[in-house]
């Protein structure tokens, strides 16, 4: 079945693209076809996000937004900014006045990123946009001269032990005239794709963070809606100088949700450090629990962010498609903040595809049903020229060196992004780089000892496998692990190298027990096991694993999370 | 033959549900919903009836809110024909109960005439396992529950009890058939089907229009958690076991 256009992930970018594509079809008379497939088994399944909005593309999207009979779960103003450093049993404010510019709140609301998206997923029906979640996209196409054609689902019904079982079913190709790829960072497809056009050359490489989150319900009489908190310092950060990235992130949502979570910049040097541990110890501090009090934890979750920035950002275009959204990294690390960027970039790509989908009548999938041979996939320039043109671009580059400025430790880093917001505004001269990717930056384990977390006490912390449980998630058994060793480097695995030189981090960076170290009966040596039932799609261990040992591959679709207040 | 298919929208078999703050009901607010797992054993049942050329048409109903047409989609994808659709307010898991879905059901039934009909042996949110038996009564036709496998053409069911299974006979058609876990493994709904099935049709009417009696007689009280488990001790030997089933947990 081809279309017009074809867009890999039903998230923020994926759905203003597809939704922007048809404003514009329906403003011009000329409609073009449209199909988004989400690897989720429902559109919100797989979206995980602080968030404080800044409803500035939503804005562009859908200017009467705010007066919408069926407006769209965007209600809680943001009231209270609070910035604490924490000491292992205080805290010091720092004062709003001495912050960026870039960290205050003012016109941005708390939001369930989750819930928006799953509006704009209605939005998208209405307008007759063809979503189906459900279905993974495993394999890009390429036509003979190497240009994107299209996607290929997945086959599903392989059992364990990669045998096609009797329900087998061949996965379908979607053919389209262009792909866009809005698979949220480290997407399976948009890496293959940025590798094979070289999307990265002259660009530094993507660092990313991990961030693991939980809502909370709290009684409605200690929900202050509109407060926003975010500290530094214990537990991550034992001194000014510590180069460890990270911080919380604790939001008060009408009329009784506590989003709380903590991010890890992957770039951590130490192999012993746990982030879910880290993010489970922190939350008994005095600061934080007050808030949990009385609560109850309903939700689980984590997802890798880009933390790499304007220099990071990859060629957005290649022939048959382009990256939009998180695929393409356009996340402000400062702010915190890159759904209203993916937003932008969606509408950003679908402004500058329209005029070229519709210039040829005749070649409209729409209405002639399939793509004609005489049409040459396009590379569509343009959204390159019109993103660095946007105010994406304009706030990405304020803030360009201001991640790698914490490489020095995160008191000079915090200066250098005040410096950077207040005064230099991404134009001083220099360019600080950041040439290491994160998986390189482990240091061997002998050269750390190990951290003793404290048990959690099943009030504010919990177990991993507990907490997992609360995340909905859910993959068919039988079915191989979508988390492959990758071939050049099996002997990495075979040697326990990540074992024995790193201490087997991947024990302790996955925030879903993916990864552990089993106990061989006959031979008494240490294996590896990989549980990728319980995989939270989060995309972590293709990051941070010893030599990037992993490749992760999408598993049958709707498997994964199900997240729903996320 | 012409099949009769009934399919449920329920609470998705993974989530982790919990007890609304009233407690009279499992909170349902942004919990993901899917077809009842022995509904789509039923299904599946159904088409392969018709791929094997014994069955011509096969309908699945559902009785739910707007959002159980997507079920009806999801059984069209998998191989039916054509759905029903009877839209409720009332809360599928414990207002609906399995006397009322019954004769709605038969409603169905003697308005479509269908030769063979084919539910789920029980609902995973209600767990009554009582529609397909009290369908069958109001119509006064066979039932072979918790069929394990069927044979249309000897007229008999394996089904299963509690010590194993047990093979019956029915001796005619309409009849009715629960699937239990072993008849089948269903389908996935393929893409291509399911861009398919949305040309195919459902009739959709208000379930409360139909002239049955929606009055369950039962009322919930109240909906609550199992207690958490304790932990277990160790005993030193069996006279310590013994001690402590008679004198601590008094059931001996």
């Amino acid at each position: 079945m081809p279309y017009d256009v074809l867009i890999v992930g039903a998230g923020p970018a994926g759905l203003a693209a597809a939704i922007r594509l048809k404003q514009l079809a329906i403003e011009n008379e000329k409609d073009i076809s449209i199909c988004v497939l989400e690897k989720g088994a429902e559109v919100g399944s797989h979206i995980l996000s602080g968030n404080v909005f800044e409803p500035r593309a939503l804005d562009e999207l859908f200017p009467d937004w705010r007066s919408m009979d069926d407006r769209p779960p965007v209600d809680t103003s943001v009231k209270e900014d609070k910035f604490l450093a924490l000491t292992e049993t205080g805290s010091v404010e720092i004062p709003n006045f001495l912050l960026p510019s870039q960290l205050h709140n003012d016109g941005n609301y708390i939001i369930s990123l989750n819930q928006l998206v799953r509006w704009m997923g209605t939005k998208a029906e209405e307008l007759e946009i063809e979503v189906f979640a459900g279905f993974a996209a495993s394999e890009v196409l390429y036509d003979e001269e190497g240009a994107v054609k299209g996607i290929a689902t997945r086959d599903v019904g392989i059992g364990k032990d990669g045998d096609p079982k009797a329900t087998f079913e061949r996965g379908m190709e979607l053919r389209a005239r262009q792909t866009l790829f809005a698979e949220g960072a480290r997407g399976s497809c948009s890496e293959e794709v940025m590798e094979k056009f070289n999307l990265r050359d002259g660009v530094q490489p993507q660092t990313y963070g991990i961030g693991v989150k939980e809502v909370w319900e709290i009684p409605e009489e200690n929900c202050n809606p509109g407060f926003v908190q975010h500290t530094l310092g214990w537990p991550l950060q034992h001194g000014p100088l510590d180069q460890t990235f990270g911080g919380s992130f604790l939001y008060h949502m009408a009329p009784n949700t506590i989003l709380i979570g903590f991010v890890i910049g992957l770039d951590y040097e130490n192999p012993y450090i746990n982030p879910y541990r880290e993010f489970q110890r922190w939350k008994h501090h005095p600061e934080i629990s007050k808030h949990l009090e009385g609560g109850e934890c309903v939700s689980y979750g984590a997802r890798v962010l880009n933390e790499g920035g304007f220099h990071a950002i990859p060629k957005l275009t290649f022939p048959g498609g382009a990256l939009i959204g998180c695929s393409a990294g356009f996340l402000n690390s400062v702010k915190i903040k890159g759904s209203h960027t993916a937003i932008k970039s969606g509408m950003v790509a679908a402004e500058a595809l329209y005029p070229k989908l519709v210039e040829k009548e005749e070649f409209i999938c729409c209405e002639s049903y399939e793509i004609s041979e005489d049409e040459k996939p396009q590379e569509v320039v343009e959204y390159q020229t019109a993103m660095e043109e946007s105010w994406v671009y304009d706030e990405l580059k304020e803030v360009r060196n201001c991640h790698a400025a914490f490489h020095w430790g995160f008191l000079p880093g915090l200066a250098y992004s005040g410096l950077a917001a207040h005064i230099l505004k991404g134009k001083e001269p220099w360019t600080l780089e950041n040439p290491t990717p994160d998986s390189a930056k482990t240091k061997p384990a002998d050269q750390y000892s190990e951290i003793v977390y404290p048990k959690p006490d099943g009030v504010f912390s919990f177990d991993l496998l507990t907490n997992l449980a609360r995340s909905g998630t859910a993959h068919n058994d039988d079915q191989p692990a979508h988390l492959r060793i990758k071939d050049s480097l099996k002997s990495v695995v075979d040697s326990n190298e990540s074992l024995k030189t790193y201490a087997g981090p991947e024990q302790r960076f996955c925030p879903a027990g993916v990864y552990e170290y089993h106990e061989d009966s006959a031979s008494g040596d240490k294996k590896l096991v990989i549980n990728a039932q319980n995989c939270v799609h989060c995309k972590c261990c293709s990051i941070k694993m010893p030599h990037e040992y992993i490749k992760w591959t999408v598993p049958e679709g709707a498997g994964g999370p199900n997240y729903a207040m996320m | 033959m012409r099949v009769l298919v009934g399919v449920k929208r329920v609470v998705d078999y993974a989530v982790k549900v919990r007890v609304a703050a009233d407690k009279k009901a499992v909170d349902l607010a942004n919990v993901k919903m899917s077809m009842n797992p022995f509904c789509e054993i039923a299904v599946e049942e159904a088409v392969r009836l018709k791929e094997a050329k014994k069955a011509t048409e096969i309908i699945a109903v559902s009785i739910g809110p707007k959002a159980a047409a997507e079920t009806i989609r999801t059984a069209l994808a998998m191989g039916c024909d054509r759905g029903i659709h009877l839209t409720t307010d009332a809360r599928t898991d414990q207002e609906l109960g399995p006397n009322s879905v019954a004769k709605l059901l038969a409603k169905v039934v003697e308005e479509e005439s269908p030769d063979a009909i084919i539910l789920g042996k029980q609902s995973i949110d209600g767990d009554f396992g009582c529609t397909g038996a009290m369908l069958a009564e109001h119509l006064k036709i066979p039932q072979c529950t918790f069929a394990a496998a069927i044979d249309f053409d000897a007229k008999t069911v394996e089904r299963e009890t509690d010590t194993g299974t047990e093979v019956v006979s029915f001796p005619s058609l309409p009849a009715v058939f629960t699937a239990d876990l072993r008849l089948n493994e269903p389908r996935y709904a393929t893409l291509p089907n399911i861009m398919k099935a949305k040309k195919k049709k459902i009739d959709t009417k208000a379930a409360d229009s139909l002239g049955v009696e929606l009055n369950e007689g039962n009322t919930v009280l109240e909906v609550f958690e199992p207690p958490p488990r304790e932990a277990g001790i160790f005993v030193d030997d069996v006279d310590g076991l013994v001690d402590k089933l008679k004198n601590e947990a008094g059931v001996l």
